[in-house]
């Protein structure tokens, strides 16, 4: 019985039980980033190029986009994705350069947190979001035009 | 201290063994991590300065404010800046991994990368430079 492979016999992998979640992690950064490429493109655009720019920016015109169905998927998405990209991408770089194991648990700890709570966050207030909400009156120019008088 | 001294060449050294370090392909990941990084953490307080929208018309606007002063008018080119390069970069990363010929057109496809970036840049910049002029000039 031989337990030495013949010479220049293919590398093998050795399989592993279980999930390759590092696999799985790697193929999400890639499948993502395409995903957000267009997602954070057109949000850039409308947002800081066309129209005003940036100085076009207040509430009404966050009102007017989240009027819309379709922005609110578009930024629901563009949400969940950059989170878990950008998390997952900071907990690669804790582990290359972490030299305590405990501080490595503490730093991927609080990515996570932190990425779960904005996550949480965010998707509540894209679906919970009120464009015309009921305001004192000295806040009623800053509504947009097509909310009903109060 | 090592007792052993390097032998010294009186030509800068260059580095040894790789195709790697210091080159193009070295330097796009630096760029690459620092990029993912900076817009990591410009995302956690981005969202929280969305998230008062639910809080009022007037406490949105007010912190919305403080983004289209001058300073922070230099920081969003700076941002913007990093965002395209980290999203064409990303692209770069993805078709080495999976484009049968991308190993070989890394080098080139970094320079591309670069050439799109001044594209886009200067698609962004007009706007940007002149909403910074308007606000220096208080308008
Ligand atoms: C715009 C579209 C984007 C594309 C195409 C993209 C693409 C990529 C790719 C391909 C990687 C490499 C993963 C690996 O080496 O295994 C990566 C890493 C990373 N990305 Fe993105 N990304 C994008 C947006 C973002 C955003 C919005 C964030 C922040 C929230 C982000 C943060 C990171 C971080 C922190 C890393 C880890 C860097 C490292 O390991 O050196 N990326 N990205």
């Amino acid at each position: 019985m031989s337990t030495v492979d013949a010479p220049r016999s293919p590398y093998a992998r050795t399989q592993r039980s279980g999930t390759n979640w590092e696999k799985w992690g790697w193929m999400y950064m890639r499948a993502s980033g395409v995903v957000l490429v267009v997602l954070i493109f057109g949000h850039l655009f409308v947002n800081m190029v066309a129209g005003e720019g940036v100085r076009g920016i207040d509430f009404a015109f966050v009102a007017g986009k989240w009027a819309s169905p379709f922005w609110q998927v578009w930024d629901l998405l563009m949400l969940w994705l950059a989170l878990i990209h950008g998390a997952n991408g900071m907990r690669t770089i804790i582990n290359d350069y972490s030299s305590s194991v405990t501080l490595g648990k503490v730093l991927r700890g609080a990515v996570f947190l932190s990425a779960a709570a904005l996550i949480i966050l965010g998707t509540l207030v894209i679906f919970t979001f009120d464009p015309c909400p009921s305001v004192s009156p000295e806040q009623l120019g800053l509504l947009p035009s097509f909310c009903p008088p109060q | 201290m090592s007792a052993v001294t390097a032998p010294r060449s009186e030509k800068k050294p260059r580095p040894g063994g790789t195709l790697y370090r210091g080159y193009t392909g070295m330097w796009s990941w630096v760029l690459h991590r620092i990029t993912g990084v900076a817009i990591f953490f410009f995302l956690l307080v981005h969202i929280l300065d969305t998230a008062l929208v639910r809080v009022s018309p007037e406490a949105y606007n007010a912190v919305i404010g403080t983004y289209k002063t001058p300073l922070m008018g230099l920081g969003e080119i700076g941002l913007v800046g990093a965002i395209l390069f980290h999203a064409l970069n990303g692209l770069r990363i993805i078709l080495v991994d999976f484009w049968s010929k991308g190993v070989k057109y890394q080098r080139t496809m970094f320079w591309v990368v670069i050439g799109l970036w001044v594209v886009l840049m200067a698609g962004f910049l007009p706007r940007q430079i002149a909403n910074i002029i308007l606000e220096v000039n208080g308008q």
